[in-house]
């Protein structure tokens, strides 16, 4: 009430002031009529002119890939490999997670998608080209005195039931578990390959990607996780299982078993630049250097050998 | 300019239209949420997600309790660190000190309010956990360290809103409640305070909404296990947190279950947006 | 009343005072450590070519320039589509109409839309621009996302711009014969304009700030976007994921510090507005 009456109070000011600024007014007016419609049809132009030249499969010189969080640093790194090669190809590569990347396949949002799980029954109408295949490492803090564990005590630490260092001959702390998250393609694999029927404890702590699990547990004296072999750094420290340390030799011999495939999907036969950027990935250029990222190439893995996996 | 009444109804219809915007949005994303997340409650049953405590997708079960209790823990606890420190500074901000400090601190607050939540987390990873960690024991990642960084996180919303609130009580009631003897603290206490209540509330709401909401900072802190924390040092996993950690890899029923969390995420919020509307509504009518 | 434990007044006064000195010293010493450490750490991270390269390794080396562009690529989108349809609202509720019900759904919506959290935001987004229009993660999908949850901002700031116009404004535009259209965009809105600046450039500073929504919308591909299809990955993502897979600490704290600079700026921009805006609607 008292604002209403101080407004009409102060009329003949403000119709002064308006008055004043009446030609400014004009101007400005300009401007809110039109600004929009302008700035639209430069919009819409720009909107055509994308669509034309970026719409899947319409001869452009792009490659979406999408899926995995595991293989998606490794992907980077061939990519821009790829691209030094034809500066003319764009490479796209996204996290997302696996299902997310067979989804996007499927549906055409991405070329490739990446799956560091194997497909389900459902996903079965994609086609899989094994790239690479990556060793599963229990790592835990380089001060730890640990350095080897039976399969059962790392069942057992996972389940929850050994909970203090001291039962594995190391300091008295209370075990830190830090796991991935369900239907990580990680956890897949750590669950079948070590766990078996049992399930991880409910109280582990839960992260989202290899990168994050390596980083809690570089920074947790007492903590415990399983990554990626190819992403183990001196930060971290990869224990042997059953006396056996985790390399590309003992994996490649079949020693250390922890172990799955990286996976490309694709839709159908690749073509043109989506079969030369997997060609490439496959030729000797780049099999040749996964060893150095703690990745094993194709050929060195015999397909029928190594660890089954059980059907869900 | 031909024919104004013509071109009025025009624009009157399309304004209509554009102006129908918002709840068509907020129409269709309940639609899409509900759609996506209740054919999955309907098939398992509302009480085993409510009530349910195991969060195994992989087994088809899918027990929210622990993360129901989780975002209101740590809201609650959010709530418990923000409230008293955010009124504090509000009162002392406008009651207690000069001018000229309020002048300078009130913008610098507000500027703070708009620092990413992601930042929060971050500063809280690198500085709160350790610190918890080697000062209390666990893992650091827990219950408590989510509850400080939304607790900082939404200081500046509560200072900012109870500023506001407190400054609209007219000077007159502080006037007449020193002539009558009051002190001044004995003034905001019995006569500011109560007659600002709803806009305090209203900004203690709004920073409760902002803390169940919160997502990134959350996962950065909490340590996301989905387990009914035993104590304040465990690792707790929010609603949001659920949806956030694993909708990337999830698929099928486990998919549609993390579409069910943020049916439970909306109708919670729901509530808190109509008991925000209530008081706000109070406080209009005074 | 019980008396018997109460500190006399003036006592009680001075230890509620101190009480909350100390408090408020609390609140505020650790929000400015918050900016401290990210500026104190990041500042010295910057430098022209942190800004103007593009990241590599992950971002272990090189800049966040990409990260920029998709930034403001992605807020701009935003506020093309939510400024119109945000003003439009605000002026239909103060100039079109003063019926009840209508204006209460819409101002209901506004206000539930306002407190959804941000990762609803990004399910839906998931679900409707990636999944079910087929615009994939990308720029457009990221960018609508975010001008739906920005779009209450406006509206709220719009309305209460237009509201705090002076009705002798209106009053001597209809008396001069002008139509309401007329008078709402000759004399309503220009006045009103730094309070919509205002809410916009908030916006601004919301799209900039969020990663939970944009994270599942526009993806996180690390490419400098070729069209408003390509994903791309914002400063907040690239701050998250930097910071939380360890990637590298530096460049996290560079990301920090541009974000939290440029979100300041906004908000004394914001200030700025508001400033001229109060000044002009308030003669004193």
């Amino acid at each position: 009430m008292n604002s209403e009456s101080k407004k009409y109070g102060d009329t003949f000011h403000q119709a002064n002031r308006q008055s004043f600024f009446s030609k400014k007014f004009l101007k400005d007016n300009i401007l809110t009529g039109h600004f929009y419609l302008v700035v639209y049809l430069i919009l819409g132009a720009f909107c055509f002119f994308n669509f034309s030249a970026c719409r899947p499969n319409s001869g452009r010189e792009e490659i979406i890939v999408a899926g995995s969080t595991s293989i998606q640093p490794f992907t980077d790194e061939w990519a821009e490999l790829f691209m030094e090669k034809d500066a003319k190809v764009v490479i796209n590569v996204q996290g997302g997670g696996s299902s997310a990347g067979i989804m996007a396949v499927k549906e055409k949002t991405a070329d490739i998608g990446l799956s560091s799980r194997e497909l389900k029954q459902d996903e079965k109408d994609l086609m899989e080209i094994t790239v690479a295949y990556d060793g599963l490492a229990i790592i835990v803090h380089p001060s730890n005195s640990v350095n080897n564990l039976s399969i059962e005590q790392v069942r057992s630490i996972f389940a929850g039931e050994i909970t203090n260092w001291k039962i594995l001959n190391s300091t008295d702390k209370t075990i830190t578990v830090v796991v991935r998250e369900e239907g990580s393609g990680t956890r897949g694999a750590f669950q079948e390959m070590v766990m078996g029927q049992r399930r991880i404890s409910k109280k582990a702590i839960v992260e989202d990607s290899n990168g994050v699990v390596r980083e809690i547990v570089s920074r947790d004296e007492n903590s415990i996780g399983f990554i990626s072999l190819g992403l183990v750094n001196d930060r971290v420290k990869a224990i042997a299982l059953e006396g056996v340390r985790p390399s590309e030799e003992a994996i490649v011999k079949g020693e250390y078993g922890l172990r799955r495939p990286f996976l490309f999907l694709v839709l159908e036969e690749p073509r043109g630049l989506l079969k030369e950027f997997i060609d490439f990935v496959l030729s000797d250029e780049i099999q040749s250097r996964l060893p150095q990222e703690g990745l094993i190439p194709v050929k060195k893995i015999p397909a029928d050998t190594g660890f089954e996996r059980r059907e869900e | 300019m031909a024919r104004p009444k013509a071109n009025d109804r025009l624009i009157r219809i399309s304004l209509l239209v554009v102006a129908l915007s918002a709840i068509s949005i907020l129409a269709i994303i309940t639609i899409f949420i509900f759609e996506q997340g209740l054919p999955i409650m309907a098939k398992y049953g509302l009480k085993n997600f409510l009530l349910g405590q195991d969060w195994f997708p992989s087994e088809k079960s899918f027990g929210l309790l622990p993360m129901i209790v989780g975002s209101l823990l740590v809201t609650l606890g959010a709530l418990l660190i923000g409230v008293p420190l955010g009124l504090a500074s509000a009162i002392f901000l406008t009651e207690f000190s000069t001018r000229r400090v309020s002048r300078i601190l009130k913008p610098v607050i507000e500027l703070l309010s708009g620092i990413p939540s992601v930042v929060y987390g971050f500063l809280g990873l690198m500085f709160l956990v350790p610190f918890i960690r080697e000062t209390f024991g666990g893992p650091g990642l827990s219950v408590l360290s989510a509850s400080i960084i939304l607790g900082i996180m939404i200081l500046p919303t509560i200072i900012s809103i109870s500023i506001d609130s407190i400054r609209a009580v007219p000077d007159s009631y502080r006037e007449g409640s020193m002539a009558l003897g009051a002190t001044k603290w004995q003034t905001v206490r019995m006569v500011v305070l109560p007659a600002a209540r709803s806009g305090l509330v209203a900004g203690i709401i709004l920073g409760m909404g902002r803390a169940i909401g919160e997502t990134m900072a959350v996962i950065m802190v909490a340590g996301n296990a989905a387990d009914l924390p035993g104590s304040l040092l465990a690792p707790v996993r929010t609603l949001t947190s659920n949806i956030a950690l694993e909708m990337a890899y999830a698929s099928g029923e486990h998919r549609q279950a993390l579409f069910a969390t943020g049916v439970i995420l909306f109708v919670i919020i729901m509530i808190l947006n109509f008991l925000a509307n209530l008081t706000a509504r109070k406080q209009s009518r005074k | 009343m019980k008396k018997h434990f109460r500190l006399k007044p003036r006592a009680e006064q001075k230890v509620i005072q101190i009480l909350l000195y100390m408090m408020t010293s609390v609140a505020i010493l650790v929000l400015i450590f918050i900016l401290a450490v990210i500026l104190k750490n990041g500042l010295p991270q910057l430098s022209l070519e942190f800004l103007t390269t593009n990241p590599a390794h992950m971002g272990r080396e090189g800049g966040i320039f990409s990260t920029i562009v998709t930034t403001i690529y992605l807020t701009f989108i935003a506020l093309l589509v939510a400024t119109p349809l945000g003003v439009g609202t605000a002026i239909y509720l103060t100039e079109y109409t003063s019926e009840r019900v209508v204006t209460r759904i819409i101002r209901f919506g506004a206000e539930c839309l306002a407190g959804i959290p941000s990762i609803i935001f990004g399910l839906f987004g998931f679900i409707l621009f990636v999944n079910k229009l087929k615009f994939g993660w990308s720029i457009l999908s990221g960018g609508l996302t975010l001008a739906f949850m920005v779009l209450p901002t406006i509206i709220r700031t719009s309305e209460e711009a237009i509201k705090s116009v002076p009705a002798a404004y209106r009053l001597a535009s209809y008396s001069l014969g002008s139509t309401r259209w007329q008078t709402v965009t000759k004399v309503v809105l220009p006045s009103a304009a730094p309070g919509i600046a205002t809410g916009v450039v908030l916006s601004i500073g919301r799209s900039i700030g969020e990663t939970a929504a944009v994270i599942f919308t526009a993806g996180s591909a690390l490419h400098l976007p070729s069209s408003i299809f390509s994903s791309g990955r914002t400063m907040s993502v690239h701050f998250y994921i930097l910071a939380r897979e360890g990637i590298s600490m530096p460049k996290a704290y560079g990301t920090a510090a541009v974000l939290v600079i440029a979100i300041l700026m906004i908000n004394i921009i914001t200030y700025y507005l508001m400033g001229k805006y109060i000044s002009r609607t308030s003669p004193e």
